[in-house]
């Protein structure tokens, strides 16, 4: 059982495991991103999630799918909200489970580090003091390399 | 020359002033000689030099031809999660 979603609704986490989890299934995992009060030293009052939703739906569903090939066995539901999240709210759930703990850990990071990799989403974070700017990972990276 | 529709998202929509917008490129055109164009557009100074694109929602190299028809998207660096 693989379902991965864009949505655009609060996420059920709670939902997502009860979905997964089966007789067959003896550990399951539960990942959840939510909206963090401090990046890059700026304290953020909220972030705008938007995609390319027709993309992002379908390169989720080929992230999990490539995770099925690879973990044999596991079951997964991922969903990822867009729109305006306030502070705790949950952006990303990844339930996966397995018959053991290893492939459903392993899976699990697996889709996290793809999802992040390449699926069409970005985010565009809110500060107290009122700016606001487009979440660049790349343009983190760039500089780390460079003074290596 | 062919008239194609890309479409654009995030920071490249803000930058272009636009969610979509129309290229002329020469046939039969690459990836590449969409980017190319976009670039010569007012905003275009905002894409790297090999930015991702994607063609019917698929990641895609530069030297992939493209044709009127196909979706075309200039994608600006991902931030899910």
């Amino acid at each position: 059982m693989i379902r991965t979603a864009i949505v655009d609704v609060p996420i059920d986490a709670s939902a997502l495991l009860t979905a997964v989890t089966s007789p067959a299934t003896g550990a399951t995992t539960l990942f959840l991103g939510t909206v963090r009060d401090v990046n890059e030293g700026r304290a953020v009052t909220g972030i705008e999630y938007s995609a390319y939703t027709a993309m992002a739906s379908d390169e989720l569903q080929r992230v999990a799918d490539e995770a099925a090939a690879r973990f044999e066995g596991i079951r997964v539901v991922v969903e990822h909200r867009i729109g305006t999240l306030h502070l705790e709210e949950v952006s990303v759930a990844i339930a996966v489970a397995h018959a053991r703990r290893g492939p459903a850990l392993d899976a699990q990071r697996f889709i996290i580090e793809e999802l992040k990799r390449r699926v069409p989403i970005w985010k565009r974070e809110h500060y107290v003091d009122g700016d606001w700017q487009w979440v660049d990972p790349t343009a983190h990276a760039a500089p780390l390399e460079a003074t290596t | 020359m062919t008239q194609l529709q890309v479409l654009l998202f995030a920071s490249y929509a803000d930058a272009f002033g636009a969610g979509a917008v129309t290229v002329s490129v020469p046939e039969p055109a690459t990836v590449a000689d969409v980017v190319s164009a976009l670039r010569k557009l007012p905003g275009g100074s905002v894409l790297p030099a090999l930015p991702l694109v994607a063609v019917d929602r698929r990641y895609t190299p530069g030297a992939v031809p493209v044709v009127a028809g196909q979706e075309i998207a200039v994608i600006p660096p991902v931030a899910g999660g």
